[in-house]
């Protein structure tokens, strides 16, 4: 039994990721490298340093204590050789202002279930549970397995907030321990997958047919991130209102409007491969819900 | 720069708070209108008349509370009768509306007082030349030597008045009378010929032998005095009314106006009868209570849903009224207390304010008397009033039990959407827990309620008494200086050791509980002499006819003549202590990343220079309250369980009999509290406000609402009267049902934990910092402060910057 995950948050009182009030894990790692991926924290596999510039106050404190040299400064200027970095996180752990901070933390199902069960009475309350988010938490099935597993030994509800890219058997595999499962729905074309995602959407698509065909269907929530110009295309609409047609007893879909996290990926000494865009226009936002309503779904913005 | 989009938000975000406001007709908006943009002025009537009365020699004599009563009576028989233009509802207290009388009996104005109060920036209270000429030659040469702030502050001994020039308290009492005060039903069912029937019976009953007997027929006397004075005000109005009705020629309001005289015919002689007439009964019992003193806090009508609903559906089901008359009258209602500003502070300086908010707390929900669901359609109708005047008083309650339904917590979460702070939420389950743990019966328990911020009482049945703020992080600034308080060099505590000697954490605590409880004794014994002197220099007859059981007992309110009396304490900087401790025992006990030296070294010189890079790790890596950790929660456990048993280990008071408890709540003491204290171990420099209430550090509740919520609730709050909590909320989280159904499940699970109280500032931080860029155009800019609400540019530029830093909560 694989009894640690690598997550990079907990987040309590969630009230967006499935039914009443939730607390968020986020997994860490996933195999997709979409454009406008606003977790970007979550998308390497391993432990990684974030650097909240505005928070350095050039103490050098980091520098003293960095076992790989990965840390040198120029005058007050913090440099952060990234490639040197194993992500031991001893820095951040000296760091007096919260400067540095480590997005990855290791954690067992038993310290995980811990922090989970301290809302027990909200979830109780509300009708709400846990959701395991990322990254793909499908990445750490082994680990995922196991706290879920746990979770439904208290009767917790859960929920899996994934892009749907696992193999069949890892997807099969948890469907009997998911009460909800909120289902990134992206491009409709394998080639846009491809560039925009960097994966094929095949596994994706056959794992959202085994749910609807499973019966599975009235437990999904579709998520659609609204990105302008590359997933809010009409041709792309059209293909995704054309596959989702053909799958039984899915009808709830959430519209997820892009935003910009610039930002995240400076903190993070990554590349921002999304184009200034700006955030969808409320009328385009509108086209798209009435698209849907008309093939029968909920929608939620 | 700001950017468009910015500008865009917050102008919407005002919209949306100035479309919430909408009357209920054209009269009540006119009305709230005149009362919203009114001055606020000092009006030197009710000075002039009771000094006028002392100085006639009709007090000699005679008893002190025959001499109260009498001066009441001259009051009632001479103040002025203002009518505001449409009003349904009459009595005023002052001349007009936002006129505020003084009290100088209790606590005269200096001239210098009173040219701040004109002057100053922030809640100005103009004075006009005939009032100053009437201070400086009648009022201020009569009460010199003879007020009773002068009184109390002579019977204080040293240490006391030591520990109150440092800031370690406030005194409540140095110049407002004991308040804190909610009308039970009593009000609502009895006439004050009733009442008078009561009196001469219990006069009757009196046997000479009784050795009280002189004490207790002066006192019935004084009452009936103050009883009749009250029907002399309601008759002038009554023949006021008549006179204008004569005069009016708008068919519709004459007959408006001959309906009130005729209402003022029958109350407050009579028990009301009606839903109009139990609005104005009530008024005129309110009106005189804050006439006769200036109880702090104001006079409540306490649980006004429960009191008021036997009428409304006995008028509507007998034709005479409509929900939409109701709710006219309601709102004519709120236009009367929110025309009654608090009285003005002595001793005021230019930056210091307060608010004009009184303090006048209506409740609605919880359960009856019998233990089932209190809510019923007055609840809702108040509830739309409230949503619909946006007044800055009165000030609400919304008093959640198991038993009400989610309707209540839905429509009342709807108000506070657009953001005025009201209406708080009370975990009334755990107020009657409170209730039955002091000892009141499970009736009484049930018909409490909350007043003032946060306060959990008896109404109508409990003198609980408010005795002053208590800074916690001062005592233990002082601990960590060895009994000697750095601001003034001064030894004011105990020797209690070097804490750079200490070798555990526990050693620390030691010291600070024997600190807590060496300036408990003192307050304690200062609040012994402070009832005494109210007992026999300002007893309250008028008051006492209307709080059980004063007249069955022969004995005034300030006297211990109520069913139940209780003394209250309020603590301050709980947050502050807390973390403060926590970060003591984490870096220098356990983790000895830092030693005692070198911290009380850091906090000497204000964490300035070198020091300011343990300030930063203090600030990012301690166990905070209010993350939900138990290491940093338990001692804030700790903290509410010891002060508890420290206050209750005092006997009850020789005059009131009155039991000591505990409140957890600051108004706005958190602030001056913060300006007296010298950095504290949570990183907080000096001067900085503390914590306030129960809230974790301003901007520390990192970890979001729900950790906030556990780590409030690992305290045992039903061991005090009630604690405060603020939390602020960005405006999204209050949009659309589905949210709006998740606070509420939040707001239940909360008390479910046993929280008491929880208030919502639904406000960006952007709008806040605009508005102080541009006050001008966000006059009507209301936030919640501590248990009330204010307008924002009104408060002083720290409370401000306080509020803007309690954090935000926000999903994103």
């Amino acid at each position: 039994m694989v009894n640690e995950g690598l997550i990079f948050d907990i987040k309590r009182f969630a009230i967006h990721d499935g039914p009443g009030i939730r607390t968020t894990v986020f997994l860490k790692g996933c195999p997709l490298r979409c454009w406008w991926c606003h977790n970007p924290e979550g998308i390497y596999p391993a432990s990684e340093l974030m650097f909240f510039e505005y928070k350095c106050i050039g103490c050098r404190t980091c520098a003293g204590v960095c076992p790989a040299g990965a840390i040198a400064f120029e005058n007050i200027e913090h440099h952060l050789d990234r490639k040197k970095c194993t992500g031991c996180g001893v820095c951040s752990e000296a760091c007096p202002t919260g400067a540095l901070k480590l997005a990855g933390k290791v954690i067992t199902v038993e310290g995980l279930m811990q922090e989970l069960e301290k809302d027990v009475l909200l979830y109780d309350n509300s009708g709400g549970g846990v959701t395991f988010s990322g990254g793909e938490p499908l990445l750490q099935h082994r680990f995922l397995m196991d706290a879920l597993r746990e979770c439904k030994k208290i009767d917790l509800s859960t929920a899996l907030d994934t892009s749907g890219y696992a193999s069949g058997d890892v997807f099969a595999a948890v469907l009997d321990y998911v009460d909800v499962f909120l289902f990134d729905l992206k491009l409709a074309g394998d080639r846009e997958h491809r560039k925009y995602t960097g994966v094929s959407n095949v596994p994706i698509r056959n794992n959202l047919r085994m749910l609807a065909d499973t019966g599975r269907g009235g437990d999904v929530i579709l998520r659609l991130p609204v990105v302008p110009g590359i997933t809010d295309t009409e041709q792309n609409i059209a293909g995704l209102l054309d596959f989702v047609a053909s799958l039984k007893g899915i009808r709830r879909i959430d519209l997820l409007p892009f935003h910009d996290v610039y930002e995240k990926y400076c903190r993070l000494g990554r590349e921002y491969k999304m184009p200034a865009c700006g955030v969808p226009a409320p009328e385009r936002l509108k086209d798209i819900k009435e698209s849907f309503e008309r093939a029968g779904f909920i929608v939620k913005i | 720069m700001k950017s468009i989009s910015r500008c865009v938000a917050v102008e919407k975000e005002m919209q949306k708070r100035r479309a919430a406001v909408r009357p209920v007709n054209e009269r009540i908006a006119k009305l709230r209108e005149k009362s919203v943009k009114a001055g606020v002025k000092i009006s030197g009537e009710r000075a002039r008349l009771i000094t006028e009365f002392y100085k006639s020699g009709a007090a000699e004599g005679k008893s002190v509370p025959v001499q109260r009563a009498l001066a009441f009576r001259y009051l009632m028989e001479r103040v002025s009768l203002p009518v505001e233009d449409g009003q349904l509802i009459v009595g005023l207290r002052g001349t007009g509306p936002q006129e505020v009388p003084t009290y100088p009996e209790i606590c005269t104005h200096s001239m210098r007082d009173l040219e701040i109060l004109d002057s100053r920036e922030n809640m100005p209270y103009k004075v006009d030349d005939s009032t100053r000429r009437l201070y400086s030659e009648e009022i201020i040469p009569y009460w010199k030597g003879r007020t009773v702030r002068e009184a109390v502050f002579k019977s204080l001994p040293r240490d006391w008045l030591d520990a109150y020039e440092a800031g370690i308290w406030t005194e409540f009492m140095e110049q407002r009378a004991p308040g804190h005060t909610a009308g039970g039903d009593r009000i609502f069912r009895m006439g004050v010929l009733d009442i008078k029937d009561e009196i001469k019976k219990k006069m009757a009953e009196l046997k000479p032998e009784d050795p009280a007997y002189g004490d207790k027929m002066e006192e019935l006397k004084a009452m009936d005095i103050a009883a009749d004075a009250i029907l002399v005000y309601a008759g002038r109005y009554a023949e006021k009314l008549d006179k204008m009705a004569g005069e009016e020629e708008n068919p519709g309001r004459k007959e408006e106006l001959k309906e009130m005289a005729r209402i003022c015919r029958r109350v407050p002689a009579h028990a009301p009868e009606t839903f109009w007439e139990a609005l104005q009964h009530y008024w005129f019992v309110h009106v005189g209570v804050v006439y006769e003193t200036n109880p702090w806090d104001s006079f409540n009508p306490g649980r006004l849903d429960q009191h008021l609903y036997p009428f409304y559906s006995k008028d509507i089901a007998e034709g005479r009224l409509t929900r939409d008359k109701a709710k006219e009258l309601l709102q004519a209602f709120w236009v009367k207390i929110n025309n009654q500003p608090a009285v003005p502070k002595v001793g005021v300086t230019a930056e210091e304010s307060f608010t004009y908010n009184d303090f006048t707390k209506i409740n609605v929900g919880g359960l009856k008397e019998d233990g089932s669901d209190g809510v019923n359609e007055v609840s809702y109708l108040i509830l739309e009033v409230l949503d619909e005047m946006r007044t800055l008083q009165p000030n609400t309650a919304v008093l959640v039990s198991d038993k009400n339904p989610e309707r209540l917590l839905i429509k009342a979460l709807k108000v506070v959407g657009p953001g005025f702070g009201e209406p708080p939420f009370f975990n009334f389950d755990g107020v009657v827990v409170k209730m039955l743990r002091q000892g009141k019966s499970l009736e009484d328990a049930r018909t409490s309620g909350v007043s003032g911020c946060v306060e959990s009482g008896a109404f109508g049945k409990e003198a609980y008494i408010l005795t002053g703020y208590f800074n916690l992080p001062k005592i233990l600034e002082i601990t960590l200086n060895n009994g000697i308080d750095p601001l003034s060099g001064k030894k004011l505590g105990l020797e209690t050791g070097d804490p750079a000697g200490f070798k555990t954490f526990d050693e620390l605590w030691e010291a600070f509980v024997r600190q807590v409880k060496h300036f408990m004794d003192i307050k304690m014994k200062g609040n012994d002499i402070i009832e005494e002197i109210y007992a026999k220099q300002l007893p309250v007859p008028f008051m006492s006819l209307w709080i059980n059981d004063c007249v069955e007992n022969a004995r005034d309110y300030n006297a211990g003549g109520a069913r139940y009396n209780t003394q209250y304490v309020q603590l301050v900087g709980l947050g502050t202590v807390a973390f403060g401790l926590s970060a003591i025992r984490y870096h220098v006990f356990d983790r000895k990343t830092v030693t005692m030296g070198e911290l009380l070294e850091a906090l000497g010189q204000n964490f300035e220079g070198k020091h300011e890079m343990l300030r930063q790790v203090i600030l990012n890596k301690t166990p905070r309250y209010g993350e939900d950790d138990d290491y940093a929660d338990e001692i804030a456990k700790n903290i509410v369980d010891v002060t508890v048993k420290i206050i209750e280990s005092y006997p009850p008071s020789p005059v009131r009999k009155a039991s000591k408890r505990a409140y957890f709540l600051p108004t706005t003491a958190h602030v001056y509290f913060g300006k007296v204290t010298g950095a504290t171990p949570d990183g907080r420099k000096a001067g900085m406000p503390v914590s306030e209430g129960v809230s974790p550090v301003q901007g520390s509740d990192r970890k979001g609402i729900a950790a906030v919520f556990r780590s409030v609730s690992k305290c045992d709050w039903d061991k005090t009267g009630g604690a405060l909590l603020n939390q602020k909320l960005t405006p999204d989280l209050l949009e659309g049902d589905e949210n709006i159904k998740n606070l509420a499940r939040l707001i239940r699970t909360f008390f479910h934990m046993g929280g008491h109280h929880v208030q919502f500032n639904v406000v960006s931080a952007e709008l806040l910092r605009e508005a102080q860029e541009r006050p001008g155009d966000f006059q009507d800019l209301m936030v919640r402060v501590a248990g009330y609400s204010d307008y924002f540019v009104n408060l002083p530029k720290g409370l401000q910057e306080e509020i803007i830093a309690r954090t935000e909560h926000r999903e994103i």
